[in-house]
């Protein structure tokens, strides 16, 4: 019996485990794990596989921009018919309903500051429903994803006897 | 005329051989770049970072001054309740607790407190280096029970029995193992426990340092869980390990005020106390740090599977470990010494480990492997390890 938050936590950290070693490691075999992994995504709990990179390093100019949104609920729908409609871009990275002084959070990807100005004042502050929004743009990362950026990770433990 | 150092050195000093395992570690240091290390053992997480906010703040509240010499109170009322937490024992914060510099130090105030020359103290090998040299140091004879792959590295109760004489001071056992990764369960103590009833002078120096790294179950198993034994066991522990603290160098003592008191008294003259920041960390770690230890433990479980099966496919032989961070695989398909083995796995494939004759005789033919090492570093070694057997198998 596979522990599934096991799992989760294990896959989390590293997609590129094949079934094979996650058999291994969590004691189990690899059928196992491919039959769990498919409950998993079948159950819409495993969504996507990512990779973490450090796109500063290869796209230094990209622009990202987090969008505070303030709009007014939808008759039936509430927030949700303005949140689903903004995360159909692609350049739309999240889209997070939130407490606080607005509604919606939007994080957006693109390659200038210009292209995340229009695309504001152009897409979203014309939509039905909106009353203002707020963008602020990210400067530097130093942590995303659980990941410490330019983190250089030596190993810098000495051979002692012990 | 040059001045004759050999005849100034104490004997007890002179007597204890260099380690065995030293002119190996100068070989791998020089070769530090494109070794893949798997000889160290301590942890290789750094430490959790609540436990390291603590030590900043201490030294930012300006805790940089001697503690009392046992350690700060709520030092060891955090060590009582974690023992409370996770070993179900009671001890007394004020009385039957020591903070000490690293395990170390309590295995060195307790052959200090207990040994009169001539005294003999069991030593259950293979073991951490210093058992033997610190009841050395204290003009202590040891005397070794050997435990075998064929019993899981488990002490026996016989074993123990047929080595008791009325010269025994104490036994000192270290389980969760290293070298070997051998754990002992309850059930296991409990036989000891039934050897130490019908021999009521022997006292014993528990080491459970490596007390959280249990695989089977995750929880310690000692014998200071046992009431019948509590006026005579003393547990060496600290946060080296578990907690990923090896520099910060704080351990414990804990067990009857009676054994605790005349250990106190050598810190208190040789060591004053304990570190303060160290140990205004221990308070974070021994009340807070429950689920990063889990965590840690998590990921040691998966890379420990992995070197098991690693050692497998490599056609050597190793008994299953569910303690601490190290494999203990036999190489005598080879034809080497162990020292042989990791001299030439060190110079041909670039791995690091360890002879299994430093942590005693019957740790020939057999060598250390730590899993406390990056995933990827486990692997890679697991291939050259495979690479080596088949190249240098008789």
């Amino acid at each position: 019996m596979i522990d599934d938050l096991e799992l989760l936590r294990l896959i989390e950290n590293n997609a590129r485990l094949s079934s094979e070693e996650i058999a291994v490691m969590l004691g189990t075999t690899a059928a196992d794990v491919e039959a769990e992994i498919k409950r998993l995504k079948d159950e819409n709990i495993i969504l996507g596989y990512n990779t973490i990179i450090n796109w500063e390093k290869k796209a230094p100019d990209n622009c990202i921009g987090m969008i505070e949104v303030r709009i007014t609920p939808v008759k039936n729908k509430g927030y949700d018919h303005i949140a689903q409609i903004l995360s159909k871009y692609d350049k739309v990275t999240a889209c997070y309903l939130m407490s606080g002084g607005f509604d919606l959070m939007i994080i957006y990807e693109d390659r200038t500051l210009r292209d995340i100005a229009t695309f504001v004042t152009e897409k979203i502050a014309t939509m039905e429903g909106v009353l203002s929004t707020t963008t602020h743009f990210i400067l530097k990362k130093y942590k995303a994803n659980g990941i410490i950026y330019d983190n250089p990770n030596s190993d810098d433990r000495q051979a002692i006897i012990l | 005329m040059s001045f004759d150092y050999d005849s100034k050195i104490s004997k007890a000093v002179q007597q204890v051989p260099p380690s065995a395992i030293r002119k190996f570690f100068d070989l791998a240091n020089e070769m530090k770049g494109h070794v893949i290390s798997l000889s160290i053992g301590e942890p290789d997480f750094v430490t959790p970072w609540s436990i390291r906010e603590a030590a900043i703040n201490s030294i930012i509240d300006g805790y940089t001054h001697y503690s009392p010499n046992s350690g700060y109170i709520d030092s060891r009322i955090a060590v009582a309740d974690y023992l409370k937490r996770r070993y179900g024992v009671s001890y007394d914060a004020k009385s039957e607790i020591l903070i000490t510099v690293g395990g170390s130090e309590g295995l060195d105030l307790a052959a200090r407190a207990l040994i009169n020359p001539g005294d003999e103290v069991i030593v259950v090998e293979p073991c951490f280096v210093a058992y033997k040299a610190t009841v050395e140091f204290a003009h202590g004879i040891p005397v070794i029970v050997e435990t075998k792959p064929e019993n899981n590295y488990k002490l026996m109760p016989e074993d123990l029995e047929a080595a008791i004489t009325d010269k025994t001071k104490y036994i000192i056992v270290g389980y969760p193992n290293n070298p070997t990764g051998a754990i002992m369960t309850l059930e296991d103590w409990a036989k000891i426990k039934d050897v130490l009833m019908r021999h009521p002078n022997v006292i014993v120096l528990s080491d459970e340092l490596y007390c959280e790294l249990n695989y089977l179950d995750g929880k310690p198993a000692s014998l200071t869980q046992f009431a019948e034994l509590r006026d005579r066991v003393v547990m060496v522990n600290g946060f080296s390990k578990s907690y990923a603290m090896t520099g910060f160098r704080v351990g414990y003592l804990a067990g009857p005020h009676e054994l605790i008191a005349p250990m106190i008294k050598i810190h208190q003259y040789c060591i004053m106390c304990a570190p303060s920041t160290s140990q205004l960390a221990v308070v974070e770690a021994a009340m807070n740090a429950d689920n990063e230890i889990k965590k840690m433990r998590d990921e040691y479980n998966h890379r420990r599977r992995v070197i098991v099966q690693g050692l497998k496919d490599a056609g050597l032989d190793c008994f299953t470990p569910y303690g601490a961070f190290y494999a203990f695989p036999c190489i005598k398909i080879t034809g080497m010494t162990s020292e042989e083995f990791c001299e030439k796995l060190l110079l041909e494939k670039h791995v690091a480990i360890v002879p299994g004759n430093a942590f005693g005789k019957c740790g020939e033919g057999f060598v250390r492997i730590s899993y406390a090492a990056s995933l990827e570093d486990i692997k890679e070694a697991m291939k050259l390890v495979k690479e080596f057997v088949e190249e240098h198998k008789r």
